[in-house]
């Protein structure tokens, strides 16, 4: 493998168990949300996971983190497997590692100040002394666009950009390596979406981050990132870079997942050929047999409901363009 | 002339729907003016709270009183007005002769009634069928919008339905009693992009079969391009471009469509592309500036745009823009997606 490589996830599994009854304890099968995924993530590039509501992606940071206990598999940033440390090595590992959450409502506390917000992770790292930690705020606060005058200021007096903003500021207060951002801009209008993509662009240039940019519209993680992957029912089943991801998808999913979006442009929207996926996406409490897409495939062979196709290596070079499919690369 | 007079199917003049809470008038809704034609998909784009869903709201008098009020304007449809009908009368256009589709399928259909029995509703109400010829109506509506074995699914409750489900069983409602126009407020945001294509898909069919209009109100700049012929841009309450589809991507004549076209992310463009996007935020619709509502914002903003409110006017044929600089635009004077 690479020597660049920041963090590695290999055969990432988590399930959340079901029970049954409102009392009873008993066990009642499993959700696999993640299941046996793996990916790498260079250093200073972006990797983006997209997929529909439900494919996993969000518990594919969860569990990296540490909010969640995993399954099984390994997370390894560093040379270190995250999951192997105690909790006082963790400590040390979340310096670098912060994350950006989707709800920028839900995800800074109403009675704290944006001050406090930002300077919470000093406290528990105990960096600094007031002044110091102070000057690093209003820094901080003028870093992603706020004005440091409203340091004193409550979370309901920003509007939401603004809010992200104060997330993005908490998120780099510790200097960290790798920053997690799950759906940053999702709950965000389209100028406001801009100021703040290209917010993270500039800041990823400007302090070296490496992203794991997690959402589900497409065309926004396209923009972001280097290389994607593509979930679908707790699975990866695509991975390339941005670029043969969009001219060349290899897996009928990806496929039908791109020409779902429609593109801003009339001309060229009256020209496009669209594929409409038929179906919804399956119960993941009760996946289909063999390939979970099988169904929804219009490829479909007998071989896709029986056996479970393999993420495979399609292209020249190592680990660049990767699909699980049997049928990889057949248009649809 | 006279025939794309008859061609107007609906149309808006001058509507204003004012919110009036606590902290002062809220102006949601301030000189809306459009025409809907027949056949045709109308555009209405914006970003939150600048007043395209209570505009839709406003077409079918549904904004709750006493805190929202229509306060001007007039909505004609088949050489009615519908703000001076009483509610008895009103009843027998909406849902009827128009209806709508709402945002939300979760909160939007009846938890403790039965799909069937909700889709049934409108065809007992407005066409006065017995049980038994709405139950085979409603049946066949179910199937015409795409629903899998509509027998079994008819007794389903709408927790049972997937989202996407539940949107084609609201689209069965609103078509129920084939309206001239379909009012669509955000049809697809709730969800996923595969089940949006099918929903989009499913409504742009039913358009041609029944050759209704459709209104498709959206801050989704792909989905306009791909459905809409005419789009309405609207800005804090007010229209401030209207025009064909084509105009408004390849010939926006406003700062903020032009500033809107700089800030979506393609799938079609290399990555990282610097977006341009629009500095500051939309005001408070409250305390709106004197004269152009987004000259705060406007990088092209001049004097005269501190005075007066630019007015909507025709610049070219069928293409009306609410700013004092659009004809600089439209002569090239000035460069729109240069910087």
């Amino acid at each position: 493998m690479e020597n660049n490589i920041l963090l590695e996830v290999k055969n990432l599994k988590k399930y959340f168990n079901l029970r049954s009854g409102f009392l009873s304890q008993r066990f009642a099968g499993s959700v696999k949300a993640v299941d046996d995924i793996s990916f790498f993530i260079r250093r200073g590039e972006t990797f983006g996971l997209v997929g529909e509501t439900g494919c996993g992606k969000t518990t594919v940071a969860r569990v990296i983190l540490r909010l969640v206990p995993q399954t099984g598999g390994e997370a390894i940033y560093n040379k270190v497997n995250i999951f192997k440390l105690t909790s006082r090595e963790m400590l040390k590992i979340r310096r670098e590692i912060q994350v950006i959450f989707q709800d920028p409502y839900a995800s800074l506390s109403p009675r704290m100040t944006v001050g406090d917000i930002i300077n919470e992770p000093f406290e528990i790292h105990k960096i600094g002394d007031k002044r110091k930690r102070i000057k690093k705020v209003k820094e901080l606060l003028r870093v992603v666009g706020l004005n440091p005058e409203h340091i004193h200021r409550y979370p309901h007096e920003f509007s939401s950009g603004q809010r992200q903003r104060v997330g993005v500021a908490r998120a780099l207060a510790l200097t960290p390596k790798l920053l997690l951002c799950d759906e940053p801009v999702s709950a965000l209008d389209v100028s406001v979406q801009a100021q703040i993509l290209n917010l993270l662009t500039d800041l990823q240039k400007e302090f070296n981050l490496t992203y794991l940019f997690i959402a589900h519209d497409l065309s926004v993680v396209k923009h972001v990132s280097d290389r994607i992957g593509v979930m679908y029912l707790g699975k990866l089943f695509e991975v390339a870079n941005s670029e043969d991801l969009y001219k060349k998808p290899l897996h009928p999913y990806t496929m039908g997942l791109l020409s779902a979006i429609p593109i801003p442009d009339p001309e060229l929207e009256r020209k496009r050929r669209r594929i409409v996926l038929e179906g919804d996406v399956p119960s993941p409490i009760n996946p289909p047999s063999g390939c979970s897409f099988h169904q929804r495939c219009p490829n479909a062979q007998d071989i896709c409901s029986k056996e479970e196709p393999e993420l495979k290596n399609y292209s020249k070079n190592e680990n660049e363009h990767l699909a699980a499919c049997f049928f990889a690369g057949k248009p649809i | 002339m006279a025939e794309t007079e008859n061609n107007k199917i609906l149309e808006v003049k001058n509507l204003r729907t004012y919110f009036y809470t606590d902290d002062g008038v809220v102006k949601a809704v301030d000189g809306v003016s459009f025409d809907l034609k027949k056949g045709e998909t109308l555009g209405i784009v914006g970003e939150t709270g600048c007043g395209k869903s209570v505009t839709a709201l406003s077409i079918l008098r549904l904004i709750p009183e006493p805190m929202g009020k229509i306060v001007e304007g007039e909505i004609i449809f088949d050489g009615k007005d519908l703000l001076k009908l009483g509610q008895k009368e009103l009843q027998n256009f909406r849902g009827n002769r128009i209806s709508m589709i709402f945002q939300d399928p979760m909160t939007s259909l009846n938890p403790v009634y039965t799909v069937g029995n909700q889709v049934m509703e409108s065809l007992v109400v407005h066409r006065k069928l017995s049980k038994e010829e709405a139950r085979r109506g409603s049946l066949k509506l179910l199937e015409m919008v795409g629903i899998p074995e509509p027998k079994r699914r008819f007794a389903s409750y709408p927790h049972e339905f997937s989202g996407g489900m539940r949107q084609r069983v609201m689209i069965a409602m609103a078509i129920a009693n084939s309206p001239s126009v379909l009012i669509a407020d955000e049809p697809t945001t709730a969800l996923d992009v595969t089940i949006q294509a099918q929903i989009l898909e499913l409504m742009d069919e039913l358009k041609s079969k029944t050759n209704s209009s459709i209104i498709i109100i959206t801050h989704d700049l792909g989905v306009v391009a791909k459905y809409a012929n005419r789009v309405m841009v609207m800005y804090a309450g007010k229209p401030i471009e209207f025009s064909n589809v084509d105009n408004i991507f390849y010939k926006p004549m406003h700062p903020y469509t032009i500033g809107l076209m700089k800030s979506i992310t393609r799938l079609d463009e290399k990555n990282r592309k610097k977006l341009k996007p629009i500095e500051g935020l939309p005001p408070s619709l409250i305390d709106l500036p004197k004269g152009c509502i987004f000259r705060i914002r406007c990088k092209y903003a001049i004097n005269q745009c501190k005075k007066e409110y630019p007015p909507l006017v025709e610049i070219e044929k069928d293409h009306r823009v609410s700013c004092y600089r659009a004809k600089e635009f439209m002569d090239g004077i000035l460069e729109r997606f240069g910087n």
